[in-house]
C-alpha cells in the first residue's frame, strides 16, 4: 500500500515537472517569436500607422491596391498599396513585381495585391521611411482600366453657357456702339 | 464719420475685380489642353464650364461696373482681398465637377489652399484624379505663389496708375524694378526659369528613381510649381514619402529654399551682386532660425526616440523642418507620426518654424525674415540704449538690399503684422479646442492654415467641422494676404452699413 502510494506520488512529479518544461517551453518559444510575430490577418494601414511601435519588426500581412509607378531600383522595386485609407511603400524584390499589370490611377483601377513582410516604423536602410519588407506577394484581384464614358449633362451645359457667354458679348458690342 | 461708399467707389472695384477674373479664365486654358492632348475628356470638360463661368462672370463686372476712373489705395486693397475669394469660388468649381471633392466648400477649401500656397487638402482618392485636375492643383499655387493680381499686372493691365497699389494689397511690399508691371515680370522670368530647371531636375529624378518619364516629368512639373510656389499639394495622396527617395528630397529642399527667398535678392544674385545672399539681413535670419528651430526640433526627437539613428533624425527632422519653415508643407511623414511618435518638444519646433515664414517679397507666408530681423534689431536697440549712458546716441542699422537706418515706423509697423500673425494663430487654436481636439494639435494646424504651410497632424480631413474648414480658409486668406487688403474690406463693409 505504502509502496503504491510512493509511485503515485513519483509519478505525479513526473507529471508536473513534464507540465512545466512545456509551460517554460511555450514561454521562451513566444519570447523567440516576438521578434517575428506573425499577424496572420490583413491589418489595415490605419492601424499600421497608428500603433507602428507595436508593429515595428514584426512580419506584417498587408493588403490594397497598387497606385502610380513600380519604382524599380537595381533588385528591389518600391511600389505603393493604397487600401482604400491610406498607402503604404512596399520594397520588394524586383522579381515578385512581374505580375503586377494594371497600376491604380485615373485610366485604371490597379491590382490588388496581399502582401506579408517585416513592417518597420522607421526603415533604418530607407531613412526612416515608414515601410513594409515584403517577403512574399498574392494577387488577389486582376486590375482593369476605367473606360471613360462622355458626361452628355455636363456637355449640354457647356453649349448653354457658351450661348450666354455669346449673348453677353453682343450685347456689350452693341451697347459700345 | 464714417463716409458711405459712392457708386462709383464701387464700380472701380468691380471693373478692376472684372478684370482680374479675365485674367484667371485664361489660366483654365491650361488644363482644358491638357485634358484633351491626355484624352481625359469629361475633366476637359469641367474646365470648360468653369472657363466660361469665369468668363461670364468677368465680363458682366467689365460691362457692368465699367469707369475710366483709377483706383485709390483702399479701393486696390478691396480689390485684391475679393479677387482672392473670387478666384476660391471660380477655382472649385472644376475641383468640385471631379467628384472627388465631397462639397463644394471642401473644394473651395482646396482652391483657396492652393491660391494661398497653403497644401491643406480635402480631397477624395486622389491617387484616381485626372492628370488635367491635378494639374490645375498645381497650378492654382503657382498662380497663388506669384500673385492673382500679378497676373492681371503682367498680361493684362497695360500703364495702369492703380497698380502698384494692388500689388501692394497682394503683400508685396517691395518693387525689385522701378516699374511696378516689370516687377510682376521679372517674377515671372524667374519663376518659369527656375521651373524650367526644376522640372528637368525632378523628372531626371524620377526616371532614375524608376518612375515612367512622362509620370517622372508630370511629377516633376508639379512638385517644382508646388515647392517653390511654398505650396505644398503633391500628385499622390502619400505626398513626397511616395517617391522614396533621397535627391528627390534633396532637391525639394534646395526649391523650397529658392521659393522662400525674396524676389529682390534673387534679382540681385541674377545681375551678379552674390555678396547680398551673406549680407542680407533676411538669409541671416533664416539661417538663425533654421538652426534655433532644428535644434528645438532634433532635443524633442532625440527625448521621444522616434528615429533611433542620427542621419534619420537629420533626414526626417530637417525636412518636415525646413518643409515648415518655408512655408511648404510638404511630408515625408504620415499626419498621424507627429502625434504618435514626435515629441510636444519637436511639435513646438516645427511650429515657430511655420510661424516664422520666410522672406517678404516672397512666396511664403507667416510673419517673415524681414519683420523677424527688424524686431531684433529694434529690441537690440532698446538694450543699447538702457546699458549705454544717456547722453550716447543710438543708432541701429540693417543691410537689405543698402543699408537702412531703423526707425520706429519700421520697427511698428513689423510688430503690427507680426502681433497680428500671433492673434491668428492663437484663434485658429482656439477655435479647434472648441470642437474638442487638444491644444498642440489645434495650435500646430492653425499655425500651419494661417502661415500658409501646409503641415497637417491629422486634423485637417474630410470629417472636420465645417465651421473649422471655414476658420481656415479665412485664416489662409488673411494670411496670405498679409491682413491690410482684408481689413480693409471689413472696413468697406462696415462703411457701406454704418456710413452717412
Amino acid at each position: 500500500m505504502i509502496y503504491k502510494r510512493k509511485t503515485q506520488s513519483v509519478k505525479r512529479k513526473v507529471k508536473m515537472q513534464n507540465l512545466k518544461f512545456l509551460v517554460l517551453s511555450f514561454g521562451f518559444a513566444l519570447c523567440a517569436l516576438n521578434f517575428t510575430l506573425i499577424y496572420a490577418q490583413p491589418i489595415s494601414s490605419t492601424d499600421l500607422i497608428n500603433n507602428a511601435k507595436e508593429y515595428d519588426g514584426k512580419i506584417v500581412v498587408y493588403e490594397g491596391e497598387v497606385i502610380g509607378d513600380v519604382m524599380v531600383r537595381g533588385e528591389y522595386a518600391w511600389i505603393n498599396l493604397h487600401d482604400n485609407k491610406n498607402a503604404i511603400g512596399i520594397w520588394l524584390p524586383r522579381d515578385l513585381t512581374k505580375g503586377i499589370i494594371y497600376m491604380g490611377n485615373y485610366k485604371a483601377g490597379g491590382d490588388w495585391l496581399e502582401i506579408s513582410g517585416i513592417f518597420h516604423r522607421a526603415c533604418p536602410e530607407h531613412g526612416g521611411d515608414l515601410d513594409i519588407h515584403a517577403q512574399s506577394l498574392r494577387k488577389i484581384k486582376s486590375g482593369i482600366p476605367t473606360a471613360e464614358k462622355l458626361d452628355l449633362d455636363k456637355r449640354n451645359l457647356i453649349i448653354v453657357l457658351a450661348g450666354v457667354l455669346l449673348l453677353a458679348w453682343i450685347l456689350s458690342l452693341l451697347k459700345r456702339r | 464719420m464714417i463716409l458711405k461708399p459712392h457708386i462709383e467707389d464701387i464700380k472701380a472695384i468691380g471693373y478692376y475685380l472684372g478684370k482680374i477674373i479675365l485674367g484667371l479664365a485664361f489660366t483654365m486654358l491650361i488644363p482644358i489642353i491638357m485634358g484633351f492632348a491626355s484624352g481625359e475628356f469629361n475633366p476637359a470638360f469641367d474646365f470648360i464650364i468653369s472657363i466660361e463661368l469665369t468668363f461670364i462672370a468677368g465680363l458682366f463686372l467689365i460691362k457692368a461696373c465699367f469707369t475710366e476712373r483709377d483706383l485709390d489705395w483702399m479701393q486696390g486693397m478691396i480689390v485684391v482681398s475679393l479677387a482672392w475669394l473670387a478666384a476660391m469660388f471660380l477655382g472649385a468649381i472644376p475641383l468640385y465637377l471631379s467628384g472627388h471633392w465631397k462639397s463644394y466648400l471642401d473644394a473651395s477649401f482646396d482652391a483657396m489652399s492652393g491660391f494661398a500656397t497653403t497644401g491643406l487638402t480635402l480631397v477624395n482618392d486622389l491617387d484616381h484624379l485626372s492628370l488635367t485636375h491635378n494639374l490645375w492643383r498645381h497650378l492654382i499655387m503657382f498662380i497663388g505663389g506669384q500673385g492673382i493680381v500679378i497676373i492681371a499686372l503682367s498680361f493684362f493691365v497695360k500703364g495702369l496708375a492703380g497698380a502698384f497699389k494692388m500689388y501692394v494689397g497682394e503683400a508685396r511690399d517691395e518693387r525689385i524694378l522701378p516699374n511696378v508691371i516689370n516687377t510682376s515680370r521679372f517674377i515671372w522670368l524667374v519663376s518659369i526659369v527656375y521651373l524650367v530647371l526644376g522640372t528637368v531636375a525632378l523628372g531626371i529624378t524620377g526616371v532614375l528613381n524608376g518612375m515612367k518619364p512622362f509620370n517622372a516629368f508630370f511629377h516633376g512639373a508639379c512638385i517644382f510649381m508646388a515647392a517653390f510656389d511654398t505650396g505644398g499639394f503633391a500628385p499622390q495622396s502619400q505626398n513626397i514619402l511616395y517617391y522614396h527617395s533621397l535627391p528627390f528630397e534633396v532637391i525639394t529642399i534646395v526649391i523650397m529654399i529658392l521659393g522662400a527667398i525674396n524676389f529682390k535678392l534673387h534679382y540681385h544674385i541674377w545681375t551678379g551682386n552674390r555678396k547680398e545672399i551673406f549680407k542680407n539681413i533676411e538669409t541671416r535670419a533664416l539661417f538663425i532660425t533654421i538652426m534655433v528651430t532644428f535644434f528645438i526640433t532634433a532635443m524633442g526627437l532625440s527625448q521621444s526616440g522616434a528615429y533611433p539613428a542620427a542621419l534619420m533624425l537629420l533626414r526626417k527632422g530637417f525636412y518636415q523642418l525646413i518643409s515648415g519653415h518655408t512655408g511648404t508643407g510638404y511630408q515625408t511623414i504620415y499626419p498621424q507620426q507627429f502625434i504618435n511618435e514626435w515629441s510636444n518638444l519637436a511639435m513646438v519646433g516645427v511650429i515657430c518654424a511655420m510661424a516664422l515664414g520666410g522672406a517678404v517679397c516672397s512666396t511664403t507666408g507667416a510673419i517673415k525674415m524681414l519683420r523677424v530681423g527688424i524686431i531684433f534689431k529694434a529690441l537690440l536697440e532698446d538694450i543699447k540704449r538702457i546699458i549705454l549712458p544717456e547722453r550716447t546716441i543710438v543708432m541701429q542699422k540693417f543691410h537689405h538690399i543698402k543699408e537702412i537706418f531703423l526707425d520706429d515706423k519700421q520697427a511698428r509697423a513689423a510688430l503690427l503684422i507680426t502681433l497680428s500673425y500671433l492673434g491668428l494663430y492663437g484663434l485658429g487654436a482656439i477655435a479647434g479646442m472648441f470642437f474638442g481636439y487638444p491644444f498642440l494639435n489645434s495650435l500646430f494646424e492653425s499655425t500651419s492654415a494661417a502661415a500658409n504651410v501646409g503641415l497637417s497632424c491629422g486634423i485637417t480631413s474630410v470629417t472636420m467641422p465645417v465651421a473649422l474648414k471655414i476658420t481656415y480658409i479665412i485664416q489662409m486668406w488673411a494670411g496670405r494676404l498679409e491682413f491690410m487688403s482684408v481689413f480693409a474690406l471689413l472696413g468697406f463693409l462696415v462703411a457701406i452699413v454704418r456710413g452717412k
